[in-house]
C-alpha cells in the first residue's frame, strides 16, 4: 500500500469512542469527489468495520498498511 | 502580571477557571472569562423535558454565582480570535488581550447542514428544540416514530439511546406503543459507537422490539413526503423524526487557523496544547481529539488544563499527577423503566457496561441534581 497519496489523514489511535470507523464517514462526508481518506486505527475491529461502511455506502476501499501501533485504511470518495 | 483568558462558560470553562484562580496568587495572574449567556447550562437535563420528566428552569444558574469571585466575566459573542497577537474581538467591538488562553466554547448544533433538517425533525439539544419536542409528544397519537444520529460527530454519544429506552417507555405508559412503530438509526454498522456497549444496548432495542437501522447517515430529510435518505442509499418514512443534528465548533473558531474547517480545534490528545501554540490550550466538545463530546470529559480534563498553565506561567514542570489527560469518560445511560448503566473508560481500556439497575439511576440522579454544587466550582 506504500506509496498511495492521501488528502486527509485521521490518527485515530487510542480511541474507543467515537471510533476510527466515525473518523472515516466524518471525513469522507466532508472531502471531495475523488479525494483519498487515510484513517490510523490501533482498534482490531477497524479492519472489518471500514471496509464494511464503504461498501455499504458505495465508496472505494483501496486497502490497509501496517503502520506503528496499528493500520492505516485507505478510502477513496467516488459518489 | 499575567492576563489569563478563559473562552466559554460551559462546564470546561467555568470549572478551568475556577482551578486557576485557586492555583495562582492575586498578584500573579488576572483571570477573565467571556461567556455568551449570563446562565451556566447544565445541558444533560435536556433529555427529560420532551417527558415532563424535568423542568428547563433546573437546567441553569447564574454564571456569576458559580465563578471565584476573583475572576472577571465578561458577557458577549466572540466573532474573532487572533491567536498570532493574542487577541479576541467581541461582537460588540471590545478587543481582549491576553498572554494565555483556554479555549472552551464547546460544540453546536447545526441543522442547516442536513437539507429539510429545521423543518422536518425534532432534536432535544437545545432549550427551545427540547421544549417542541414536549409538545410534539403530547400530541402523538401513534404512527411511525424515527429516532437517529444526523451527523458526526455529535455532542453526548449516548443521548440518543437514552431517548429512545425513554420514548419507549413514555409510549407504554401513555398506551400508544401497540399504535407505534419506533425505528433507532446510527452511522456505524453497530447501535453504539463502543463494540461491548453496543451488543447490550441492541439487546434492549430488540426486547423492547425497536427496529434497528444501522449504517444510516443522513443525507437529506424530505417533510413534504415524511421521508428521511441515507449516504448509503436507504429510506425511511416518519410521522414523527427526532434526529440528532451534525454538531460544529464554535463560529468564530470555523475558519481560524487553530481549527478545522468545522471549527475543532487542533489539540494535542494528552497535554490538550492547542497545536503550535505554547500559550493555548483547548477542553471538551471544543477540540478534535476522537473522544466523546460528553461534560465528563471536560470535567476530567480541567485539572490538566490548570496544572499545564500554571506550571507554563510559572515556568515550572506540571506536577505528575495531573500532567496529562488519559483519555477517562464517564458517562450514564438512562435505560427506561427507572433503570439506567454506565460506561466508564479512557484511551487504554475499554468499557465494561454493568446491567442496568435502579442504583445507577439513582446514583445519575443526584449527580444531576447535585451538579451547580459539585462540578463548576471544582468540588470534585
Amino acid at each position: 500500500m506504500q506509496g498511495i497519496t492521501f488528502t486527509k489523514e485521521v490518527d485515530a489511535r487510542g480511541t474507543f469512542c467515537p471510533g476510527p470507523l466515525m473518523e472515516m464517514i466524518r471525513a469522507v462526508k466532508s472531502c471531495s469527489l475523488g479525494d483519498v481518506v487515510a484513517v490510523i486505527s490501533s482498534d482490531e475491529g477497524s479492519r472489518k468495520d471500514i471496509p464494511a461502511w464503504i461498501e455499504k455506502a458505495k465508496q472505494e476501499f483501496l486497502g490497509e498498511e501496517a503502520v506503528t501501533g496499528g493500520y492505516r485504511l485507505y478510502c477513496r470518495k467516488i459518489k | 502580571m499575567k492576563r489569563i483568558l478563559v473562552l466559554g462558560g460551559g462546564i470546561g470553562g467555568t470549572l478551568v477557571a475556577n482551578l486557576i484562580a485557586r492555583k495562582l496568587k492575586k498578584e500573579e495572574a488576572e483571570i477573565t472569562l467571556i461567556s455568551a449567556s449570563q446562565r451556566h447550562i447544565y445541558q444533560p437535563v435536556w433529555l427529560y423535558i420532551p417527558f415532563s420528566m424535568d423542568d428547563i428552569r433546573s437546567a441553569s444558574k447564574p454564571l456569576k454565582n458559580l465563578l471565584n469571585k476573583r475572576i472577571k466575566l465578561v458577557l458577549g459573542n466572540i466573532t474573532q480570535l487572533d491567536a498570532g497577537i493574542q487577541k479576541v474581538t467581541l461582537e460588540d467591538g471590545q478587543q481582549i488581550d491576553y498572554d494565555f488562553l483556554v479555549v472552551a466554547t464547546g460544540s453546536h448544533p447545526s441543522p442547516e447542514d442536513v437539507p429539510g433538517f429545521k423543518e422536518g425533525a425534532h432534536f432535544f439539544y437545545t432549550e427551545d428544540s427540547a421544549s417542541r419536542l414536549r409538545v410534539a409528544l403530547e400530541e402523538f397519537r401513534g404512527g411511525k416514530i424515527v429516532v437517529g444520529v444526523g451527523g458526526l460527530p455529535h455532542k453526548c454519544p449516548v443521548a440518543p439511546l437514552e431517548f429512545t429506552f425513554l420514548v419507549e417507555h413514555f409510549l407504554n405508559k401513555r398506551k400508544l406503543r401497540d399504535k407505534t412503530e419506533l425505528t433507532y438509526t446510527y452511522p456505524l454498522n453497530r447501535v453504539f459507537t463502543i463494540e461491548s456497549a453496543a451488543g447490550y444496548a441492541q439487546t434492549l432495542l430488540e426486547q423492547r422490539n425497536v427496529q434497528i437501522e444501522t449504517f444510516f447517515n443522513l443525507e437529506e430529510v424530505d417533510p413534504e413526503n415524511k421521508v428521511i435518505r441515507s449516504m448509503e442509499g436507504t429510506e425511511l418514512p416518519y410521522d414523527l423524526l427526532v434526529m440528532i443534528p451534525p454538531h460544529r465548533g464554535a463560529k468564530f473558531l470555523q475558519g481560524n487557523p487553530i481549527a478545522d474547517e468545522q471549527g475543532w480545534v487542533k489539540t494535542n490528545r494528552n497535554t490538550l496544547q492547542v497545536t503550535g501554540f505554547d500559550n493555548i490550550w483547548a477542553m471538551g466538545d471544543t477540540t478534535d481529539i476522537p473522544i466523546s463530546k460528553a461534560g465528563s470529559v471536560t470535567h476530567f480534563e480541567a485539572p490538566v488544563v490548570a496544572e499545564r498553565l500554571v506550571a507554563t506561567l510559572r515556568k515550572t514542570t506540571p506536577h505528575k499527577k495531573h500532567a496529562e489527560y488519559g483519555g477517562k469518560v464517564l458517562c450514564f445511560i438512562e435505560t427506561g423503566y427507572g433503570t439506567a448503566t454506565k460506561l466508564e473508560f479512557d484511551y487504554q481500556n475499554p468499557p465494561k457496561t454493568p446491567k442496568p439497575n435502579r442504583m445507577i439511576r439513582l446514583e445519575k440522579i443526584l449527580f444531576n441534581k447535585a451538579y451547580f454544587f459539585l462540578v463548576p466550582t471544582g468540588r470534585i
